[in-house]
């Protein structure tokens, strides 16, 4: 590929980054990619919100490094990756659910857990004697074509969690921002925080095969703290969120295409461009707007 | 549960029921007993509150206050007796009941608006994804407007004041026109003023909707004028009554079981010894 060859010949030239070398010969080859991303986005933009009205910021971290380990541990004994990085996600949602109930409890068990699943998939990852390219990838990303069989998986949890999302959402908000009160008018508090956990276990299960463990963050983070600086409204903040977060991660395949990068850099630098934008706009919003209200109660 | 001759019934109670002679009690409670353990909370507890009714519910920490809230919400069971809200036994998630909490802090980037948390209050507790359209946001402005908060219905709630949170959360009980408006310490970390806006809103509210309203507080002089009687519990005690009754050295002394003085300065009421005894650092079973 001449991506290849540019970023050779002069690797600090802005061609090493961004170009659009046999752009339309090569985004035939990955369209597998492209329909993962899509659907990645439109998971991790809808998720969100809702883990932002739970505080669950540092959980999918913590959430994320098992699924890394979990994943390292596939590939080394064989199974598929994505099993592997699923079960690892799974069994840290339903850890951090057992473990920390409370905000305060909660941070420290995640730091013990993300700790212990990293040093794990480090230690599969040494141990295993395959391509080093697939180790580095489950942490910060991969470009390879996405094989139909794991397009297949992500649509299939897709389906699964936002199904779940569209008839849990409003107990779930109102549990998330109004605990007592849900709890007044009869929600299951106590059924819903590990029924979400195991959703968002999944969803970032599916995030660490695409963008890598380190790197979830960007997707399942950036866009609705993006989308929450420019609306109150949970509807748009979602719908925005959404939109962030699929142009983020299609935006950062094709973008990668020319010069044969790892998509990573490309995803996490297009969600943290349309973060700084939004928070422009919020600012400047919120100074002409929400803060130079003056009611009295 | 067994029906209980009217003839029992202690004089306090006729008053309330002459305000509402045919209507059904909007909370009914019959021979309530609530006990920790070997720790009895209240036992035998008789009260009838009539719609419209203001009850103030006082007493130290640990004496039982927000347990009775916890019952009227179905989320406790009594050991004996019952509970009836508008007739009908006490049950977990009922609409026939409003609550109103405690102001907390929220995340200033939260997004929800006032209006959002006013419509939880609608269907916040249902499955499914919200359909309600025109119909539904008529109804949250309606509620907003009630509580004169329209201003800033669209504002996220952690950029409000606490008076206007609580606003907020007024709206977000009454809009299931409820029978009864459980109140759980709702001034606690208000300044003065919003103290006596909220509770002048209060007070408005249940006129107009004519709700009871159940207000859990361990200071009765921001809603002294409004309280029609006083429920004070202490250490498995209690006494019900308008507050001249109640709130007298005579009453508290023997509540409490050592000297309490009553004092009236400039219409409020000062209660002094009950703080030393309710705040003892070693009562911490606050309930």
């Amino acid at each position: 590929m001449t991506g290849y060859l540019a970023a050779a010949a002069d690797p600090t030239g802005i061609g090493s980054f961004i170009n659009f070398d046999n752009f339309s010969r090569l985004v035939p080859l990955v369209v597998g990619s492209i329909v993962a991303a899509a659907i990645l986005g439109l998971l991790a933009g809808v998720i969100g919100p809702m883990i932002q009205a739970r505080d669950l910021t540092f959980a999918v971290h913590g959430i994320a490094e098992l699924s890394f380990a979990g994943a390292a541990a596939g590939l080394l004994i064989g199974v598929d990756v994505g099993i592997g990085s699923i079960a690892g996600s799974v069994i840290a949602a339903l850890i951090l659910g057992i473990l920390g109930v409370r905000a305060k409890d909660r941070n420290s068990s995640i730091g013990v857990v993300l700790a212990f699943g990293l040093g794990l998939g480090v230690l599969f990852l040494a141990l295993y004697k395959g391509r080093s390219s697939n180790k580095f990838g489950l942490l910060v990303g991969q470009i390879v074509a996405v094989e139909s069989a794991k397009i297949w998986l992500l649509a299939g949890v897709a389906v699964l969690v936002l199904g779940s999302l569209a008839v849990l959402w409003r107990p779930l908000l109102f549990a998330s921002v109004d605990t007592e009160v849900a709890i007044a008018r009869g929600v299951p508090t106590r059924l819903l925080s590990p029924i979400f956990m195991l959703l968002l276990g999944l969803s970032v299960a599916m995030a660490v095969q695409i963008v890598g463990a380190l790197l979830v963050l960007s997707l399942l983070i950036t866009p609705t703290a993006a989308a929450m600086r420019v609306t109150a409204s949970p509807l748009k903040v979602t719908i925005l969120s959404v939109v962030f977060a699929v142009a983020s991660a299609v935006g950062g395949i094709l973008l990668s295409l020319g010069p044969g990068l790892p998509i990573s850099p490309y995803v996490t630098t297009l969600s943290f461009l349309i973060y700084l934008v939004c928070r422009v706009v919020g600012s400047a919003r919120g100074r002409a707007g929400w803060s130079a209200r003056s009611v009295p109660a | 549960m067994p029906e209980v001759p009217t003839g029992e019934l202690p004089p306090e109670r006729s008053r309330a029921g002459r305000r509402n002679p045919t209507g059904t009690a909007a909370v009914r409670l019959r021979d309530a007993t609530l006990s920790f353990g070997a720790r009895t909370l209240w036992s035998g507890l008789d009260l009838d509150i009539a719609p419209g009714e203001f009850l103030a519910v006082l007493g130290p920490n640990g004496s039982g206050k927000t347990s009775l809230l916890r019952v009227l919400l179905g989320q406790q069971e009594l050991d004996r007796g019952s509970a009836e809200i508008a007739g009908r036994p006490v049950k977990r998630g009922s609409t026939r009941i409003g609550y109103v909490p405690q102001q907390k802090a929220f995340d200033p980037g939260l997004p929800v608006r006032g209006r959002d948390l006013v419509g939880f209050g609608l269907d916040g507790h249902k499955w499914g994804l919200p359909l309600g359209g025109k119909n539904r946001r008529r109804t949250i402005d309606e509620a907003l407007a009630s509580v004169n908060a329209s201003s800033y219905g669209d504002v996220p709630i952690g950029l409000l004041s606490g008076g206007e949170q609580q606003r907020l959360r007024i709206a977000q009980a009454l809009i299931t026109n409820p029978a009864v408006l459980l109140c759980d310490e709702p001034l606690l970390s208000l300044d003065i003023a919003h103290q006596r806006s909220v509770s002048e809103l209060i007070d408005a509210r249940r006129k107009a909707s004519n709700a009871a309203v159940v207000f859990v507080t361990h200071e009765i002089n921001p809603i002294l004028d409004k309280v029609d009687r006083v429920l004070y519990l202490v250490d498995g005690q209690f006494r019900v009554g308008p507050p001249a009754e109640v709130m007298t050295s005579d009453v508290l002394t023997e509540l409490y079981g050592t000297r309490i003085d009553v004092i009236h300065v400039g219409g409020r009421i000062v209660v002094v010894g009950a703080e030393d005894h309710g705040h003892h650092p070693t009562d911490v079973s606050h309930t």
